[in-house]
């Protein structure tokens, strides 16, 4: 008897079912291969296999091995031919099974995609997505978050959402742009964070952030995983201190959604940017940089920022830990700038 | 025991014998394989006299001694066909519909250059839809970048079942980089309809062939991939034809990626300011006086095909003429408006705004000159007109 091998459902949207943020990355690849026969999948072990981290689980099965196509070890080659097949009209998702083998497409990505519309006119409406980030103990190379190294190249978007709904409905705003997206996905995330997906057809719309968490007295400025540790930090704030805490999400990193951010630095004057990157050329610099242009007058406070160490990631969980920010860090923080 | 390190491309080892398409050729297809080499070797001349005086910004990037290969090789694609040329391929280009004017405005930096100023001598292209476009890409400068590219163009083409081909120039030296490996191997394993041309022409700006490889012959390195290879005299514009076609043709069978090295020689340098100071004495000289491939095919046309001497030299006229009204077309063009650096980085938004610092220079620019269908091909008989709103310049 053969065992069904295809989601039963193409998707829970408005079933009123909790998926994981996982489940909804692959909800939208499911939707958007549904809809367009143009969007197709390339990468390591995504087929037969279902992916490293099973995002593809039961693509294969329902699209096909033209759609899903199981790639050699070829960065470059993948995220290059993706170009290519985008610009004759294709949408291609490319998969990085870790994020950190982005580094590896570098020049593709900077110098072929990222410029292809500027200098020649060419479309590449692309998705290059992949597992990021830390706190799993995966050491150096499978725990990065190498977003600053594309977030300064124009012609590229890069969004990294933090919630389920968000991860589901970027992913189909990804697809649907016509430029290249580098979308990155929380692998801490992956099985940890779930959420029930809106009725219809959810899209997101890139280059807006999300508000987690309404506020007064201090505005914390973040994404990905440490949304999450921000909420924390900003519960215990509030029993502990009385503070009121305002969390933004960025959701999308490039175009940064200056608007929110300025218009909630206004209201509360005081400033926190926190990312899991490391320090020095972290998004938090520009972020400081971009509220120090815009509304320096309305700050009470120097704008803070808590982010990793300048260090390579290191795996043992002691080692980790220290490195990378933890809620406690984001407390200290806050209570400084509301004592400035 | 020399001990300077020899230079230079060396024979094939192993030319095609069997198969010889170029029979089928008409005289008048016969003729314009040589109008296409006079061609792109008299709008090089000209891109260096207009070098010389300034008028060229930039580089300037010889392909003398090469015409052969690269135009007896495009030759054999259809318009339907998509080509990827590299620097030293304008041969290829003009086959596959690019334009003299085209190329002096690249060159010359005009605003209505195929890409608006914004990229330098060949680096453009035109690809979609094959009824309305010519079907080239324009590389980028970091080599080997175009196989995975054109890998993923030709997926495309296998994919929707379409009845098309790709071809993407490399040089010798584009051989070693991961990019090539990565993507002649990609299209390999996918049995994309590609054909990837190995131009052995003995120099990767100074360094010479036996510094790039260990490999005999660059076609030795299609049995690593699996593929079919096959060597040519790339001087022999009929044997680089025969060669190219019948890779052409076995891709458009469905059969996959073959490996087809060219060898020939490149008489200039790297590009116009390099002096070629590491070649050996007289190796130049020999390739000219010895292996022109335009002195040869010419020979042969007035030889073994019958052509008359006044035949060929109409074809020369011919060309003069084409390039001297595309120079006085390409200089009566205009310089890009500086606002104009700040659109179409991305579909949506589709401008970026002037920093804080430039400020109050000139309002914003319009893009309603695009067509409604948006960002696409440039389309070589568009006029484009950038628009400052306001302004005070």
């Amino acid at each position: 008897m053969a065992v069904a091998t295809q989601p039963e459902r193409l998707t829970t949207a408005g079933t009123g079912q909790e998926i994981t943020y996982l489940e909804a990355i692959r909800e939208a690849l499911l939707e958007e291969m549904a809809r367009d026969r143009d969007v197709f999948l390339i990468g390591e072990d995504i087929g037969a296999y279902g992916g490293a981290f099973k995002v593809t689980d039961g693509l294969l099965a329902r699209f096909g091995e033209q759609r899903v196509i199981d790639s050699p070890i070829s960065e470059i080659g993948i995220v290059g031919a993706a170009a290519g097949a985008a610009h004759m009209g294709m949408r291609p998702v490319v998969e990085m099974q870790f994020i950190d083998f982005i580094a590896n497409a570098y020049d593709m990505l900077t110098n072929y995609v990222a410029t292809a519309r500027y200098r020649a006119f060419l479309p590449c409406p692309m998705v290059v997505r992949g597992p990021s980030g830390g706190y799993v103990r995966g050491g150096p190379f499978h725990s990065q978050n190498p977003e600053a190294g594309f977030v300064h190249t124009p012609g590229l978007k890069v969004v990294y959402p933090a919630t389920a709904e968000d991860a589901k409905g970027l992913m189909k705003a990804a697809i649907r742009d016509d430029d290249c997206v580098l979308f990155f996905e929380h692998k801490y995330l992956y099985r940890r964070i779930k959420g029930v997906m809106p009725a219809g057809d959810h899209v997101v719309p890139i280059g807006k952030a999300r508000i987690a968490r309404e506020g007064t007295d201090v505005t914390i400025i973040t994404y990905a995983a440490t949304v999450w540790k921000a909420l924390e930090a900003a519960e215990r704030l509030a029993a502990e201190d009385g503070l009121s805490v305002e969390v933004i999400d960025l959701r999308t990193l490039a175009p940064l959604d200056d608007e929110t951010i300025v218009a909630s630095v206004k209201k509360t004057n005081r400033a926190l940017v926190v990312h899991e990157d490391t320090r020095t050329g972290g998004l938090a610099g520009e972020i400081c940089a971009r509220i120090n242009e815009s509304c320096f007058e309305w700050l009470d406070a120097p704008v803070l920022r808590v982010t990793a160490h300048d260090v390579p990631l290191p795996y043992a969980p002691a080692l980790e830990d220290f490195v990378l920010p933890q809620t406690a860090d984001i407390v200290l923080a806050a209570r400084r700038l509301a004592a400035y | 025991m020399a001990t300077r390190a020899r230079g230079g491309a060396r024979e094939p080892l192993a030319p095609q014998q069997a198969a010889r398409p170029h029979e089928r050729l008409t005289r008048e297809q016969l003729l314009a394989l040589y109008y296409w080499m006079r061609l792109t070797r008299t709008l090089e001349e000209r891109l260096v006299a207009l070098y010389r005086q300034t008028k060229v910004v930039g580089g300037l990037f010889r392909s003398l001694g090469q015409e052969a290969d690269a135009v007896g090789s495009c030759f054999a694609l259809e318009r339907r066909d998509v080509m990827s040329p590299l620097i030293r391929n304008l041969g290829a280009m003009l086959v596959k519909g690019a334009t003299p004017v085209e190329v002096l405005k690249q060159y010359m930096a005009k605003g209505d250059s195929p890409t608006r100023g914004r990229e330098l001598n060949i680096h453009f292209g035109d690809v979609g839809d094959p009824e309305t476009t010519r079907g080239f890409l324009g590389q980028i400068s970091p080599l080997g970048d175009m196989v995975p590219v054109m890998a993923g163009v030709t997926l495309s083409f296998k994919m929707r079942g379409e009845d098309r081909v790709g071809l993407v120039y490399v040089g010798d030296g584009a051989t070693s980089t991961g990019a090539f490996h990565e993507g002649i191997n990609l299209a390999a394993v996918q049995r994309c309809p590609l054909v990837v041309v190995v131009e052995n022409n003995g120099y990767a700006y100074s360094t010479p062939t036996t510094k790039q490889t260990l490999a005999r012959q660059f076609v030795d390195k299609a049995i690593g991939y699996g593929v079919p290879g096959i060597q040519a005299d790339g001087n022999d514009v009929l044997a680089v034809y025969d060669a190219t076609k019948e890779a052409v043709d076995r891709a458009r069978r469905g059969e996959g990626v073959t490996l087809v090295e060219l060898m020939t020689y490149r008489r200039k340098g790297h590009a116009e300011h390099d002096n070629q100071s590491y070649v050996p004495d007289g190796e130049i000289e020999r390739w000219a006086a010895e292996n022109d491939p335009l002195d040869r095919y010419v020979a042969r046309l007035t030889g073994e095909f019958g052509f008359a001497a006044d035949e060929i030299a109409a074809v020369d006229a011919r060309v003069r003429a084409e390039v001297d009204a595309a120079t006085d077309e390409a200089e009566a063009s205009g310089f890009p408006e500086p606002l104009d650096a700040l659109v179409g980085i991305y579909a949506d938004p589709p401008a970026e705004r002037p920093l804080w610092f430039r400020e109050g220079i000139a309002g914003p620019v319009t893009t309603s000159e695009r067509a409604t269908d948006g960002w696409g091909v440039y389309k070589a008989e568009q006029k484009v007109e950038t628009k400052v709103a306001g302004g005070n310049d």
